[in-house]
């Protein structure tokens, strides 16, 4: 396995997931002590050493919002971006087309390129992502949940209207489809993956992804598997040995819940804010009309200026509530998903151990069974049965394998999600407090002019 | 008391204009001083109890310096009086203070008192005391209004003489006022109805000439709708960021929480966090109360006030209806020859009241003019300061906070 080539020349063949997965783990291991020392000190410490660091830049690129961290070298970057959103067709067979355009200088990619794509292209994208890499336990950055209601609506819309709306849910869309696609291409592995590389580059059309549609046949499939699976979460329980899982299990789910009642509590601020400005601009009306009548020069004067800086004062806060929500609220959106990727895998893990156990269980069946015959002095059958022992004893030994393997990647893969999520925790709030910093500046600037006005009155 | 006397000062000041600083002891023979002054007020299950403090130089006070326990419906009574008393229909009467209502703060206590179980014990106290302070604002307002109310009749230089409002500074007892049963609920509304038809009929049929009057009513008509238009948008406005300032207090609770189960460095990060925005939260509370005080009972106050000054243009009216009769009659009297003299009397007592009024009217229409601009003025420039401050404030929590953060990093 040493002698691979660099993991990401090949990786089209069949047997790649074993290949990329076994090197995968290796460049994972060696990069993170040197992503950590690459926080503060940049490139200069990814010593060519590991030659699978190289190839695999130390994915801590955290995210595009957050400013850019020093993470990956200067020269090794794959940024994408959704510069262009159109729409095609008519009714409501009409849809939205997204221009991705990329600029890297990672060997496997061109230095830059542009495609045009649709949203279930996206999904699609999800979609063999994690049918090619759950197994192996990889976390699979998640794709924004299709809308049904939004998209109709918008398809109704018709060609004309530019709602705002309708041009907020595509805004919203498209950074959350920019934010999905980036967290991909950070990813080490998934960043490189041939399946995403032609996602980005292949300037023709993709073949259709059929059953990312919510209301295929696929997708009710896709339903009812959920639906068993959930079932099956619920009414497993595996007998935790390994004490790292069971802990990060419980922190995950203590994180959800974190997670899930503070965008409660964004939501609600954000719905606070939006109301709060609406009233703020009614007022500044009523001022208004309050200037026009009032019969004292002065005061009528600064009732106008006090209308204008109402509204300024509206304006400020409908700025707030959107940085509230795109700061905030899609932020922890961001994460909760996410979390819920980091479920799945968790999931998966379980799912592996199960196939392990039940391998095992299948196995000492045989084994009884062999024993019996022996006694019985069948020595036909327990020929036989002794074939199966050893085909069970492989499939038990790969599972156990499996297993072990998942186990590993899964510690792997969260130790790099933690530190990203730490990161960008951190980028997220020190940005979101200074916008309410320049807020709150803007709010003195209009007071200060207001003041004067104020006080001529006389 | 100390602030109440300072709050008189600043009534006086912004008040009738007419009337010099009650307390100066100059040579001035009408310059006898009356300060009144609520030292204390007291909130029992659903009335307040508030106590009138008045110190005086008049000698038709029998002490100088005295306390009576009243309530808000004792100075309904009060205002009610000065309403109905034909005396003062040339003047502007200052508009009773508002019914006390803390149902809003009671209702959200006792909402929170029903969730208490989904708040965790710190949420709940923090919410708690949020409430409590809310209440206490509320009461200080209506203490104040109260206040208010008493310090512009103290001010007036007629009303205060008035008798009704010497019994209701000086007499110890009860002033045995009840407040309104249902008979006389439905009375009162009846009589709003007639007064209301009485007063479109008036301004259909009595012309008025004189421009001033004339001009004084399409003002204050349309300037009181606007008023009250603009008061019940302020007050959603601040109730809105009050919320908005609620809102900080779970986010900042749910961040301590999620501190709390974090490992790494995002631990102390979230704290500071969670600090943060629970001092935000005190700012943009501030933010809100101010302009409560400062915007919303500035716009309020007026709109009361100017629904005071268009009773007077009402009463006006009236008394120009009246005039009008009488001239009618004067000319049905000389034309039936008969009594002539009598109708002649009636006449002339008609129209030199309806002279007086007007003059005194204009007096107080000009004057409440003078005291709006004044009071607006004072407001405004107040909450332009605030406002600047509490935004400096928050720039310097957050700047201090961002700070601290990037240097942990």
């Amino acid at each position: 396995m040493t002698t691979l080539p660099p993991l990401l020349d090949n990786n089209d063949t069949d047997d790649e997931n074993s290949d990329l997965f076994a090197s995968a783990v290796e460049g994972i291991r060696d990069s993170l002590p040197t992503l950590q020392l690459s926080m503060d000190t940049a490139g200069p410490l990814l010593s060519p050493v590991e030659d699978e660091v190289v190839t695999t830049p130390p994915s801590t690129i955290p995210y595009h919002s957050v400013s850019k961290p020093s993470g990956r070298s200067d020269e090794q970057y794959l940024n994408v971006k959704i510069t262009d959103v159109q729409r095609c067709g008519d009714g409501m067979g009409a849809y939205m087309v997204y221009k991705v355009e990329t600029v890297s200088s990672l060997p496997q990619f061109k230095k830059e390129s542009c495609v045009l794509r649709r949203f279930s292209d996206f999904l699609g994208l999800h979609d063999r992502l994690v049918e090619k890499h759950l197994r192996t336990g990889r976390i699979i950055p998640p794709a924004p949940e299709k809308s049904v209601i939004g998209m109709t609506k918008l398809k109704m819309g018709g060609q004309h209207t530019e709602q705002s709306s309708n041009f907020d849910f595509i805004e919203k869309r498209k950074l959350s489809l920019e934010r999905y696609i980036q967290r991909t291409a950070d990813h080490p592995v998934l960043g490189v993956d041939s399946e995403f590389r032609e996602f980005l580059q292949n300037e023709t059309e993709l073949p259709k992804a059929t059953n990312t549609s919510a209301l295929s046949g696929a997708g009710m499939m896709r339903l009812f598997n959920k639906v068993g699976e959930t079932v099956n979460k619920i009414t497993y329980r595996m007998d935790e040995n390994d004490t790292w899982f069971e802990e990060k299990t419980q922190e995950i789910e203590c994180l959800e819940n974190n997670l899930r009642k503070l965008a409660c509590n964004m939501d609600n601020l954000v719905h606070a804010r939006k109301d709060l400005a609406a009233y703020t601009g009614a007022l500044a009306r009523t001022t208004a009309m309050i200037s026009n009548c009032e019969e004292h020069r002065l005061l009528a004067l600064a009732l106008v200026h006090l209308n204008e800086l109402l509204e300024k004062i509206e304006t400020v806060r409908h700025e707030q509530a959107n940085s509230d929500f795109s700061y905030l609220s899609e932020f922890l959106k961001d994460y909760m998903a996410l979390i819920g990727a980091v479920k799945n895998v968790f999931h998966e893990r379980v799912k592996v151990y199960q196939n392990w156990q039940h391998s095992q269980l299948m196995l000492n069946k045989k084994r009884e069974y062999k024993a019996k015959m022996d006694l019985a002095n069948r020595a036909d059958k327990g020929n036989f049965a002794g074939n199966e022992i050893v085909e069970w004893e492989a499939k038990v030994e790969r599972c156990e394998e499996e297993f072990n393997n998942i186990s590993q990647m899964i510690k792997k893969e969260m130790e790099l999600f933690e530190e990203n999520r730490v990161f960008e925790f951190k980028g997220i709030f020190i940005n979101y407090l200074e916008m309410q910093m320049k807020h709150q500046l803007q709010l003195i600037g209009y007071w200060e002019a207001f003041l004067p006005e104020a006080k001529a009155i006389a | 008391m100390m602030d109440g006397m300072d709050d008189e000062s600043e009534v006086l000041n912004c008040g009738t204009g007419t009337q010099k600083d009650g307390r100066s002891e100059t040579v001035d023979l009408t310059d006898n001083s009356l300060i009144v002054d609520i030292s204390d007020a007291l909130s029992e299950k659903d009335k307040v109890k508030f106590t009138v403090h008045t110190k005086t130089t008049l000698p038709d006070f029998q002490k100088s310096d005295f306390t009576v326990v009243r309530q808000h419906e004792e100075f309904v009574w009060l205002h009610d009086r000065f309403e109905e008393n034909e005396e003062y229909s040339g003047y502007v009467i200052p508009p009773a203070p508002p019914r006390p209502d803390f149902d809003a703060s009671r209702e959200k206590l006792q909402k929170l008192g029903e969730g208490e179980g989904t708040f965790t014990k710190e949420e709940y106290i923090k919410m708690k005391q949020e409430l409590e302070a809310e209440y206490l604002a509320t009461f200080k307002k209506t203490v104040a209004m109260h206040e208010v109310f008493l310090c512009r009749l103290a001010a007036h230089p007629v009303f205060r003489n008035d008798h009704n409002f010497r019994v209701f500074l000086e007499y110890d007892q009860d002033l045995a006022v009840r407040s309104k049963n249902k008979m006389e609920v439905v009375e009162g509304f009846m009589k709003s109805l007639t007064k209301g038809t009485d007063e479109l009929l008036l301004s259909a049929t009595v012309k008025d000439h004189n421009e001033f009057f004339e001009q004084q009513k399409n003002f204050l008509i349309e300037y009181h709708n606007h008023l009250k238009e603009a008061t019940a948008k302020a007050d959603r406005m601040t109730a809105r960021h009050k919320d908005v300032a609620d809102n900080f207090v779970k986010l900042s609770m749910t961040l301590t929480q999620m501190a709390t189960t974090e490992h790494s460095d995002l631990e102390k990060f979230l704290t500071k966090v969670a600090d943060t925005f629970e001092k935000v939260r005190k700012t943009e509370a501030r933010v809100a109360s101010d302009e409560d005080l400062k915007l919303s009972d500035t716009l309020r106050y007026y709109m009361r006030d100017t629904f005071a000054a268009k009773r007077l243009l009402y009463k006006r009216l009236r008394c120009l209806s009246n005039y009008e009769a009488a001239n009618r009659n004067l000319e049905k009297a000389r034309a039936k020859n008969k009594d002539i003299v009598a109708a002649e009397t009636a006449q002339q007592m008609a129209c030199e009241k309806f002279e007086q009024m007007s003059e005194k009217g204009k007096e107080e229409l000009v004057d409440f003019k003078a005291r709006r601009v004044a009071a607006f003025r004072k407001n405004l420039v107040d909450l332009a300061e605030l406002e600047i401050k509490h935004a400096k404030t928050e720039v310097q929590i957050l700047k201090s906070c961002i700070a601290s953060l990037k240097n942990e990093e």
